[in-house]
């Protein structure tokens, strides 16, 4: 295959996104993805845990303190969990922990939370796109503003 | 604790991973890593040859972690875990990469970033890896019923096939009959012998079979659980009734494609498809003096690219049984290419046309045009061969359309957490290796509900689905994944977080050596993690999962940016 120059964004930033995927819907996803080649931004990288539930908030903060640009928690839909109520978990743990990020100066659209099934291949090479995007348009994470340390090295 | 040594392993799948990344680097790459004192690449590592490198190193340079990067632990996990046991390794020291599905196939035009991306999953994964412990497995019971979800021809035969060996089986049906879609075919081809003969027989052994209990006008409702112990909830005549199985068959079909808008179809009463033409003229409506069938309706086309596969059979199927009836009729098949596969329907094919069946070959750039005033009267076609435009009479058209997916399998799929592909039929594990299994465990698929198959396959797949339903019935037991969560009792406050969280009420306090702490009961454990992530003191973990083990793969993902060596 021939090698193609690197595609650059407007600024030349290529975030890197620490995507954690439940073991049942989103990950699944993500392979039906790959198996329908649907072609998405390299810019995410797959942590795969048995639910969305298992993410702790410290592993976020961890990696923006870390400095990568974004995470990612991916579930299956509402109601949906193979669980039954793990992803309510994800989804109340997520609202305070954008809140938490606010206040201590990390844009909290860095760290998202959304919901892939098994079958939406299309939807997870959707949402990496989106936002791989919108973290393009904030630009670097710049760690240190907010939290000077890493609250989870020990 | 002997020093941490690491083997990795990295796959070319064929041309799949390295026609996209440069596999040699990534292993270059590896060997620079923390504790990696082995790496290597193979063809195929899921080949015996590569299976057998595998354990040959775990000997040799006496591994006691392997990381394999190649495609999804989804599907291969089991087979790369059983190999490290071979070779006297727990099978919870092995770590999986996916450099296919999330690197090398969804970014096929960037190599030098998938490749990149390549080296920071194997870091990430030999990062994880040298945290991995050893684990013991539970046995867990599988409950000695299955459940077959829909009553056509595969259903039914994948029940009776199961009910035959015993095993208790509920069959669910929507409609109120068994039968399926087939019940509005009046004969099959290449046989020509009537539906009612094959499946009415069928259907009375089904309805009769002790060991079958049926479920007509029943939907699944509800399901959740693990291979073994499924709690399926359905909704017979709008009451619920719980059922507990060990494994299931989706054997749901698919129906025939209603070309609303093609070939003026439902505008002209004398425009009809196959299964119409099959209900209406074969049960005695008078015959029409010339028909004219176009193939390929709303199959093979940008919107729908498949091929239903029997639907040329089915409409020589029909021309012949028109000219036996009388041999004077006019019939045309207008197609795009004849899909007359195997041995016997390549026979019927060549039958047709000694009968007298004319076919006509059009393409999608000019396709046939149905003339007339409020009802069909010709069809105008490009005649490819002769090289100008034919306007064949007709009295009747019919049109050859391809089965489409049901509109509930999006629903079902959600349900059974299993996958649709892209046209939106179920989606086997692997096309090729596991064709009627799900990449969930316990769940099964055969029949039309993945792709069009007419009777003989869906009946070989229906038998292959119940052969690898029966299996974990017939053992009995099922070995549960050591991922369950376990409490350090010492570090534990019994603040009762975990207790709350936990959807399956594994946890308790109970009082102990250290006061009073959350206990852990493994056998209702079912490995979520919810009550880790809620455990404010880190007393709580998840084996496999732990936060050393997560924390080092952000760390080990971050790493390269502090070094500030950056992307090529």
């Amino acid at each position: 295959m021939a090698q193609q120059p690197p595609e650059s964004g407007g600024n030349g930033f290529e975030p890197r996104i620490l995507v954690f995927a439940c073991n049942w819907c989103s990950y699944a996803g993500a392979d039906l993805a790959g198996v329908s080649r649907l072609q998405m931004p390299a810019s995410c990288r797959v942590v795969r845990v048995m639910c969305s539930a298992r993410v702790r908030p410290e592993f976020v903060i961890s990696a923006l303190c870390k400095g990568l640009d974004g995470v990612l928690i991916l579930g299956c839909h509402p109601g949906e969990c193979h669980y039954s109520e793990g992803n309510y978990f994800t989804r109340r743990r997520g609202l305070l922990l954008r809140k938490l990020l606010e206040y201590v100066g990390i844009e909290p659209e860095r760290f998202q939370v959304r919901w892939v099934s098994a079958s939406e291949g299309a939807k997870f090479a959707e949402t990496v796109e989106q936002v791989t995007e919108q973290i393009k348009a904030l630009g670097p994470n710049r760690p240190g503003i907010g939290l000077s340390t890493d609250p989870t090295r020990r | 604790m002997p020093r941490t040594r690491v083997g990795v392993f990295v796959c070319h799948c064929g041309n799949n991973i390295g026609g996209v990344v440069r596999v040699p680097e990534v292993v270059e790459y590896a060997r620079t890593l923390p504790n990696v004192v082995y790496a290597e690449d193979n063809l195929y590592t899921c080949s015996e040859e590569g299976l057998s490198s595998i354990r040959e190193q775990i000997r040799e340079q006496a591994l006691n972690r392997v990381v394999v990067a190649s495609c999804t632990p989804r599907t291969h996990e089991p087979l790369f875990q059983s190999t490290c046991e071979e070779a006297g390794l727990n099978k919870y020291l092995f770590e999986f990469v996916n450099i296919r599905e999330h690197c090398a196939w969804v970014h096929m035009h960037d190599p030098a970033r998938a490749t990149e991306k390549a080296k920071e999953l194997v870091r990430m994964g030999v990062a994880k890896a040298c945290y991995l412990e050893p684990q013991e497995e539970f046995e867990s019971e599988v409950f000695p019923a299955a459940l077959v979800i829909g009553g056509g021809m595969a259903g039914m035969t994948a029940a009776l096939a199961l009910a035959n060996q015993g095993i208790k089986v509920h069959l669910v049906e929507r409609g109120p009959h068994l039968g399926g879609l087939v019940r509005t075919v009046q004969t099959l081809f290449p046989t020509e012998q009537a539906t009612a003969e094959v499946v009415h027989p069928l259907i009375a052994r089904v309805s009769a079979h002790s060991e079958i209990t049926l479920h007509l006008e029943s939907e699944v409702e509800d399901a959740a659980g693990f291979i073994g112990d499924f709690d399926v909830s359905i909704r017979s005549n709008g009451e619920l009734q719980d059922l507990k199985v060990g494994t299931i068959i989706v054997a749901t079909g698919a129906e025939e494609l209603r070309p609303v808008g093609l070939y003026r179809y439902s505008e002209l009463p004398n425009v009809v498809t196959q299964l119409e033409f099959e209900e209406k003229f074969k049960t005695g409506a008078e015959l029409p003096d010339s028909v004219v069938m176009i193939n390929c309706v709303g199959a093979r086309v940008p919107e729908r690219t498949y091929c239903g596969r029997f639907c040329c059979s089915t409409a020589i199927k029909n021309a012949i049984w028109l000219k036996e009836q009388n041999p004077q009729t006019n019939v045309y098949i207008l197609h795009r290419d004849v899909m007359a596969y195997g041995v016997d329907i390549e026979k019927f094919y060549r039958r047709a046309m000694e009968l007298g069946v004319r076919f006509v070959r059009y393409d999608l750039e000019s396709p046939p045009v149905v003339l007339g005033e409020g009802r069909a009267e010709a069809v105008r076609v490009q005649h490819q061969l002769m090289g100008r435009e034919l306007d064949l009479p007709a009295d009747l058209v019919v049109l050859t359309t391809p089965l489409v997916p049901r509109e509930d399998n999006e629903r079902l799929a959600q349900l059974l957490k299993v996958p649709l592909g892209g046209e939106g039929f179920f989606l086997e594990a692997h096309l090729k290796l596991r064709p009627i299994e799900f990449a969930t465990d316990g769940v099964y698929v055969c029949g039309s509900a993945r792709y069009p198959s007419n009777i003989p396959e869906s009946v070989s797949q229906a038998y292959a689905a119940a052969a690898k339903a029966s299996i974990p019935i017939g053992e009995g037991l099922v070995r549960v994944a050591a991922i369950t969560a376990v409490c350090d009792e010492r570090a534990c406050s019994a603040c009762g977080n975990c207790v709350e969280v936990c959807p399956f009420g594994a946890i308790e306090l109970r009082e102990g050596r250290f006061g009073k702490s959350a206990y852990v009961n493994t056998a209702q454990c079912k490995g979520c993690g919810c009550c880790v992530a809620a455990c404010p003191s880190g007393a709580m973990q998840q084996r496999g999962f732990d936060d050393r083990q997560l924390l080092c793969m952000i760390g080990a993902l971050a790493e390269e940016m502090t070094d500030g060596t950056a992307a090529p």
